[in-house]
């Protein structure tokens, strides 16, 4: 899939990236915000505009938990097991989203339709428990609810 | 442009938004209390609304008023009238809300919060004296709910940017940390430093200096940092370019996680109204200081907010701990001196500098000056954003604020100031929200985050979760930390599962000392603190656990899945692409 992106495009991508100091991070960001994901040839690409290694490159981009390096799936799920979460009932939020989409623990769907993710804080506690479908938030949930939001997704 | 043709014009501006001929809306939106209920759809249907009754109405977007329970909330101003609040409002049912007394003048009760204004209305309650806006006293938070976060003439007409004025025209810099000094002013971040000492290391240094505004904020409970920049980002601006002015600093970097739109968007759009209105850039308002600052992002990592790994991070690299010394005040970020503070600290100084140390000393407690704000959620009646004076005890905060616990149901445990602030039992209800009190109770006031626990839930089991964040978000580069993290974590699993032994206690006594001693930053030193203060309060629970009877079943009924995690991480190693190319050779980061 990576060579779908040539050099010259992710290159386009950071030059032209809307932060004022440039970094590795933010030129990985902006790859990631672009594409949806770090094709390999841009760590390449990205030390050759920063004029550092592929290894410190890489190193950051390893380090950081939202990078991923393979196409994500269409729908990015994530659910927010946090205190206040789990305490809400996270886990069961967890369990049907597993069952739903025949995964053990957060990662890709076969199909390639889900991304199914984790998340520390989502960072709207009052409204725990929460999910988010591609970065909007859904709080106050319950099984019941997400089970819905589920079978219409699938 | 002078501050006083920018205070003309934003009075002249303001006077017309609330003495016009028009009606203003104002949605409350911020991620604790609207936009994940759904407040974006809400302005589309209110701006369609408008527009298909050919009305005339200004609609804006406001923070949060604190109430995040009755989210989303909207109020009307009505020209002659006073603001009328309503909550609990969804796409569904906002243009019956309003419709009628936009165009009838008749109040629909169902919602209703109450109304605020000089005159009352008749068969409404005030606003303020919903038990969640009467005990809250708004300092940092003052804007918030009142102005619209992308206006910055509204903020200067609600005497923004004066302290600013004030402190450039007729004080000096040494003046400026003199007074937040005489404030008592302390950091909101966790570590309670007095902001002014902090400000006052800077000052002897020359050339290029950093102040840098820590909005990392990845504590679960804690959601304050993203509501300020959120609600009223001006207030935090002005704050960073008063602390530029008084430690003679030329950058500012506002620190966000990616992700989290809201504040970053919002943010971005002040700074940039700000250079606009030469508030920001070369001679801010014609005083010959310059000062610029920008937002830098980091990506997802817990650690990110501990000080030098923020600056690690906004150099671009792994958001990994330095050693100290050298600290940040001689050698920060990109070699530069630099000083770190919260968001909610640098907000209180734009009213500290307006107002004068004594008005801000006046208010909170001896030791701790000023309000807290406090984030309340888990099982609690009413969740929410409250500001509140320092010396309210946290049992005032949950039953007159928080309206106690639902259900009937007790409360047993609150988890405060993050993951790593500990576990406080129930007999803490008259401890006050002061830093030296908490910390004589055995917590962290920290960012300010209180999770009400009732007695549904396991000791163990909520031990669990806060072990398993912190194994998940350890940086990995102090090895005390990262093996000592998972350790814990496998035993507090094996507890919570029935197969643990009493000899464990020891053995997680003994993994604690050693991260205590031998990591560098808060999350290795502070990493045993759910455990110990959990032991403290709840040995019983895991004791019963150990023999298979967890005291209240949620260890088993609550079958959490936890994303176990070493960096660099298992989520991509499960990929199973290494990366192998050509090595660049490199030195990487001179």
């Amino acid at each position: 899939m990576s060579e779908d992106y040539k050099d010259e495009y992710i290159l386009d991508i950071i030059e032209n990236q809307h932060y004022t100091t440039h970094t590795i991070l933010s030129s990985l960001l902006t790859v990631q915000d672009d594409i949806g994901y770090l094709p390999k040839n841009s760590i390449n690409v990205v030390a050759e505009f920063m004029d550092v290694s592929i290894n410190d490159v890489w190193g950051v981009a390893s380090f950081y938990l939202n990078f991923r390096f393979d196409p994500p799936g269409k729908f990015n799920l994530e659910i927010c097991w946090g205190p206040s979460c789990h305490i809400g009932g996270a886990s069961e939020l967890q369990q049907t989203a597993l069952k739903k989409l025949k995964l053990e623990n957060q990662g890709d769907t076969d199909d390639g339709k889900f991304t199914l993710k984790f998340n520390t804080c989502l960072g709207a506690c009052p409204q725990a428990p929460l999910i988010s479908i591609d970065h909007k938030l859904y709080g106050k949930m319950n099984s019941k609810k997400f089970s819905k939001i589920m079978d219409e997704l699938i | 442009m002078s501050y006083e043709s920018l205070k003309n014009d934003s009075d002249k501006r303001w006077q017309e938004l609330t003495k016009g001929n028009v009606p203003w809306i104002r949605v409350s939106d911020a991620m604790c209390c609207g936009s994940s209920l759904g407040s974006d759809e809400i302005i589309e249907v209110l701006k369609t609304y408008s527009k298909a009754n050919n009305l005339s109405i200004n609609i804006d977007t406001v923070g949060c008023h604190g109430l995040c329970y009755a989210g989303t909330i909207i109020d009307v101003l009505l020209p002659g009238n006073p603001r009328v609040f309503w909550g609990y409002i969804t796409p569904d049912n906002v243009v019956k809300t309003v419709d009628s007394y936009i165009t009838n003048n008749k109040i629909v009760k169902q919602n209703l919060l109450g109304s605020l204004g000089e005159e009352s209305i008749k068969g409404v309650s005030n606003f303020t004296d919903l038990p969640g806006v009467k005990y809250q006293s708004r300092i940092a938070l003052k804007n918030s709910g009142n102005i619209a976060f992308n206006d910055i003439y509204q903020y200067i007409a609600n005497d923004g940017f004066s302290g600013l004025n004030k402190a450039l025209n007729s004080m000096s810099s040494g003046d400026v940390i003199n007074e937040v000094k005489n404030s008592g002013l302390r950091g909101r971040g966790g570590a309670a430093f007095p902001t002014g000492v902090k400000w006052s290391f800077m000052a002897n240094s020359n050339g290029k200096k950093y102040i840098l505004c820590n909005c990392e904020e990845g504590d679960p409970g804690a959601f304050n940092d993203k509501g300020i920049l959120e609600s009223d980002p001006f207030t935090l601006i002005e704050g960073m370019i008063i602390a530029g002015y008084a430690t003679n600093s030329t950058n500012g970097y506002v620190f966000i996680r990616h992700g989290h739109e809201g504040p970053i968007v919002r943010t971005e759009q002040a700074i940039k109204q700000a250079y606009e209105n030469g508030l920001l850039g070369e001679n801010i308002l014609g005083s010959g200081f310059s000062f610029d600052i920008e937002v830098s992002l980091t990506g997802d990592s817990y650690v990110a907010g501990e000080e030098t790994a923020l600056m690690e991070s906004i150099e671009g690299k792994s958001s990994r701990p330095r050693s100290r010394p050298p600290f940040p005040a001689a050698y920060g970020v990109w070699g530069h001196p630099s000083t770190i503070n919260n968001v909610k600290s640098l907000s209180y100084v734009a009213e500290i500098i307006r107002n004068g140390s004594e008005w801000f000393k006046s208010t909170g407690t001896e030791s701790s000056s000023g309000t807290a704000i406090v984030c309340l959620s888990g099982d609690i009646t009413n969740p929410g954003m409250y500001e509140v004076e320092m010396g309210l005890s946290i049992g005032d905060v949950i039953e007159k604020l928080g309206g106690g616990i639902p259900g009937g149901r007790k409360l047993k445990m609150l988890q405060t100031g993050g993951p790593l602030g500990g576990v406080l039992g129930s007999d803490s209800l008259k401890v006050k929200i002061d830093f030296d009190e908490m910390a004589k109770a055995g917590a962290i006031l920290g960012s300010g985050g209180i999770i009400v626990v009732d007695d549904r839930t396991c000791a163990v089991d909520l031990t669990k979760s806060l072990v398993a964040f912190c194994q998940y978000e350890s940086c990995g580069k102090c090895f005390p930390c990262r093996l000592g993290m998972t350790h814990l974590l496998e035993i507090v699993e094996k507890i919570s599962r029935g197969e643990g032994k009493i000899e464990d206690l020891a053995l997680m006594n003994k993994i604690g000392k050693n991260m205590q001693a031998g990591s560098l930053c808060g999350h290795g030193q502070l990493g045993y603190n759910p455990i110990s203060s959990a032991l403290k309060h709840f040995q019983k629970d895991f004791e019963e656990c150990m023999n298979g009877n967890c005291p209240t079943g949620s260890c088993e009924k609550r079958n959490i899945v936890f994303p176990i995690n070493t960096r660099p991480n298992a989520w991509q190693a499960k990929t199973g692409q290494v990366y192998q190319g050509k090595i660049k050779t490199g030195t990487g980061d001179e």
